[in-house]
């Protein structure tokens, strides 16, 4: 018989459909069974689909994401005054999404061009944006790309990047565990361990001070593996916006290096984060310039507002450019078989921007706005919750960098905000300042006030 | 800070840190990486465009580097279509569509399953318009990277929640099917389907095979125009196709990359499909705009699932979505509202039906024109299987060393299993294709 549709509770559906798996009968062979109970004739009749025969019968509806499921409740609330801090998607002050000027410029130089075509890009993707993200991120001059010794392939914005770093990780690098910061994005667990990694934590963020654990950081990489690979966030750690200062970078880097671990760098504000490129990079900087190795996933879907048009690159800095040429190679067997190609139109923006010095400049200028209406959101929230006197440290707002801030406010009070004065976050507290504006930061301060003075 | 910069800089200008190891001292983690393999098609393309002949051919059908227009050659063929010039084309419907996204329209991250209007309007062309199943809400369907992400998406969807299930694959079939079943860990099987004397389709062994796979087994089936034979079954054959997987309770997977790009009309190209449909199939379908749309490089498609019902579509999607937000987050906007502006708009729909049934009949036409060339010149052999197929490929039959005199002597280039890429012939270069291949085939 094929299994019922009831509504259980979402973790008994999870559960019944892991047992349906470890089960001897397959909903396959149940799905087939009850067909051939039915009807022994092969009349091609309409009715047959209705009877309920699917091989995927028994499969159950998988939760809401976490972070995007934030979005989906909030366009369900009717509140005319409901602000989304769930996405880290820019918004302007006036809350509208922003798609750069110079984006829109090179959109239009695209589309003006009748002799563009949309043919199939290579299968590591568009030449020019490949070079020009990597000196983007490890700097024109920098000894890797100057050596011949960076393979770069053009990947699906940060997530692809790191899939196919992954996966690459997975096939050709002696040891599988990845060791990600606690906490770190919540889509980085899946994409690790799809990509055939055991994934392994180590302690990033303090609570107490909401700053870092620079302690507990360097306690967790001593006890790791030798080799292991180690994810880093460039800058802007999502979702914390707690960053290593310069110097613990290099305590970091020296240990890494020591126990010959692998970095794996995820990069997805750079020049987002401080309003500048170069300095937003450093931290990548500092492990090319020591000669190692390494693997840098990067996105241009907020510091160029791409968001939907997926656009990134992963780029690997290795020993010799002879390494680099077959790591490469090895690279296009994985990305074959998950899209053949990656898209052209996002690639396409980016490159005619970046080649171009006077768009290169104006998208810096874009770029660091952005950035500082963040800078200047913090401040402004800051002051809002100081004007009130809520109780405890606030200071971690103007501290910490990037789209996002960890206010520290737990899941009730996350929920109760969200429940009384219709404001959208992650359970985790996590907050996006990009949808802050002068407008609404007042009503954030006062549902954070009512929380923290009315549920501990 | 200043402080900070210097110390940053100065670590690029040293090969070497004090009282630490150089990390390049030691061997690279990656120096076992081995060289992948070449591909066997791109190959062709090293060699077309290392030849200096002014005569030169390109027939293999193969991706090209993206390069700027005035670099590539003429008469070069791709995977990808050519114009009776050689050249690529960009539709007009989707120049139209082009010019009303740009400076309009944001680029915010879609939904992980994709652009909802595009899905809609691709399980219509699949579906057919009034499909029941569309009304009924049964179908799952989500936005995929072209035709390729499709299949992996389904691929790896197989894998989760049939991880007992293994794929049959066509004989021959194009290559990355292979990679892409074999990346998601589903073990594969091959069926029969080409029949190299006749150069048609091997039916009987077709359904042989069919018939002594174990129930319940998992098939792809290219839906039109097989790549690379372009050999497809016939309308009477499709409905006995379909009526043994019926017997055997066979899982049909389509794999549709050229529905209207075949005949010139998409519901004819769907024919296969809807045989299925009507016969109670519980289908999975890859769709794909990148020939029929000519948006090749955007990575367009769908995937899509008939299920039992709506609240199962509903938990099919859900669970396609946690495959694709690992992989990719949300899928590439540009392409699919390119897709969604053309078929929303009656107009342009119909410019694009126009222009799709262009495409096929210029091939068409080239099909008829390299036989009829073929029997011109005096060939003995038979050469109806060059009208016979269908689609962006021939498989002409030549043997490997009939290939290499193409190409050593006549500077014509193919793959060597003989498959011609049609999209490649124009009346410009037909003649001396057919002169060549007559050539090198005609009797001692």
């Amino acid at each position: 018989m094929a299994p019922s549709h009831v509504q259980e509770p979402s973790a008994d559906r999870r559960l019944s459909t892991l047992v349906r798996h470890l089960l001897p009968s397959s909903p396959r062979r149940t799905a087939a069974a009850a067909a051939e109970d039915s009807s022994a004739t092969l009349e091609s009749s309409p009715t047959m689909a209705s009877q309920g025969c699917s091989v995927f019968a028994g499969l159950a509806q998988a939760p809401e994401d976490p972070i995007l499921g934030v979005t989906v409740a909030f366009n369900k609330d009717p509140s005319p005054n409901k602000v989304n801090l769930g996405v880290g998607a820019y918004r302007t002050e006036e809350g509208k999404p922003l798609v750069l000027n110079v984006v829109r410029r090179a959109e239009q130089m695209l589309v003006n061009d009748p002799t563009r075509y949309k043919e199939y890009l290579p299968i590591t993707g568009l030449a020019d944006f490949n070079k020009l993200s990597a000196k983007l991120i490890f700097g024109a001059d920098s000894p890797a790309i100057q050596e011949n010794r960076v393979a770069t392939v053009q990947c699906l914005s940060g997530t692809g990047s790191l899939r196919v770093g992954g996966e690459f990780l997975a096939r050709h690098y002696h040891e599988h565990t990845i060791y990600i910061p606690q906490p770190t994005w919540g889509n980085h667990v899946k994409v690790f361990t799809l990509s055939g990694l055991t994934v392994k934590t180590y302690r990033y963020y303090d609570p107490a001070t909401r700053g870092l654990d620079l302690k507990g950081f360097l306690e967790d990489l001593s006890s790791a593996p030798t080799g292991a690979i180690v994810l880093l966030h460039a800058c802007a750690h999502n979702p914390t916006g707690v960053d290593p200062t310069i110097e613990e970078w290099e305590q970091i880097r020296q240990l890494m290096r020591s126990k010959s671990m692998l970095p794996f760098f995820d990069s997805a504000y750079q020049g987002f984060a401080s309003g500048s490129l170069d300095k937003d990079a450093q931290s990548v900087r500092m492990f090319v310039a020591d000669g190692g190795e390494l693997l840098m996933a990067q996105s241009y879907a907020k510091n160029m507002g791409l968001y939907g048009e997926r656009v990134g690159a992963l780029s690997i800095v290795c020993g010799s450019a002879d390494v680099a040429g077959r790591v490469e190679s090895q690279l296009k067997l994985v990305t074959r078989p998950m899209i053949s190609s990656p898209p052209l139109h996002g690639a396409s923006i980016v490159a005619t921007i970046l080649k171009d010095s006077e768009m290169y400049h104006e998208w810096t200028v874009e770029l660091k706005a952005m950035a500082d209406r963040i800078i200047s959101m913090r401040q402004q929230l800051f002051d809002a919750l100081k004007a009130r006197g809520t109780p405890g440290d606030w200071s971690h707002i103007i501290k910490q960098i990037g789209m996002f801030t960890f206010t520290g406010l737990n899941s009730e009070q996350v929920a109760f905000m969200r429940q009384e004065y219709h404001i959208y976050m992650t359970s985790d507290g996590r907050i996006s300042m990009a949808g802050l504006n002068a407008k609404n930061v007042n009503q954030l301060a006062d549902a954070i006030h009512a929380a923290v003075t009315q549920l501990k | 800070m200043a402080a900070l910069s210097r110390t940053v800089s100065s670590l690029s200008r040293r090969p070497q840190l004090q009282g630490l190891q150089s990390a390049r001292q030691m061997s690279s983690l990656f120096g076992h990486v081995e060289p992948a393999p070449k591909d066997p098609i791109l190959g062709v393309t090293e060699a077309f465009l290392a030849d200096q002949s002014p005569d030169k051919v390109n027939v293999g059908g193969v991706r090209l580097p993206l390069r700027t227009p005035s670099s590539i050659p003429r008469s070069l063929a791709a995977g990808a279509y050519r114009d009776d010039n050689g050249k690529p084309l960009v539709l007009q419907c989707v120049r139209e569509a082009e010019r009303r996204i740009a400076g309009n329209l944001n680029m915010e991250y879609l939904p992980m399953g994709g652009s909802i209007t595009m899905i809609e309007q691709s399980l219509k062309l699949a579906y057919g318009e009034d499909s029941e199943f569309i009304k009924d809400k049964k179908i799952a369907a989500v936005q995929a990277l072209s035709g390729t992400g499709a299949c992996r998406l389904f691929a790896d969807f197989q894998k989760r929640f049939l991880p007992d299930s293994q794929i049959y694959i066509p004989t021959p079939t194009w290559s990355n099917h292979h990679n892409i079943w074999r990346d998601a860990n589903v073990p594969q099987n091959k069926f029969t389907y080409y029949h190299p004397e006749s150069r048609g389709l091997d039916f009987s062994g077709l359904m042989s095979d069919i018939k002594n796979a174990p129930d319940g087994s998992f098939f792809m089936l290219h839906a039109c125009a097989h790549n690379p034979t372009g050999v497809d079954p016939t309308e009477e054959q499709w409905r006995e196709i379909s009526h043994l997987f019926k017997a055997k309770k066979h899982f049909p997977f389509f794999d549709m990359a050229y529905q209207g790009f075949a005949s010139g009309d998409p519901e004819r190209d769907a024919k296969a499909i809807r045989i299925f449909l009507e016969d109670g199939h519980q289908i999975g379908c890859a769709q794909s705009y990148a020939k029929n749309m000519g948006l090749y490089g955007q990575r367009v498609g769908c995937l899509s699932i008939l299920c039992d019902d709506e609240k199962q579509a509903v938990a099919v999607k859900s669970q396609l979505q946690q495959l694709a937000r690992p992989m990719y987050s949300n899928p590439p906007v540009h392409g699919a509202l390119v897709v969604s502006i053309i078929l929303n708009d009656p107009e342009l729909k119909n410019l694009w039906l126009q222009e799709v049934k262009g495409m096929a009949d210029r091939i068409i036409g080239m099909r008829t024109a390299l036989k009829e060339n073929l029997e011109k010149l005096g060939s003995p052999l038979s050469w109806e299987h060059i009208t016979n197929q269908i689609g962006m490929f021939c498989y002409s039959g030549m043997t490997p060393e009939q290939v290499d005199r193409l190409t050593n002597e006549f500077h014509i280039y193919m793959t060597r299993n003989g498959r011609i890429s049609m999209a490649g012939v124009t009346s410009g270069n037909v003649g001396y294709l057919a002169n060549a291949i007559h050539e090198v085939t005609k009797p001692k």
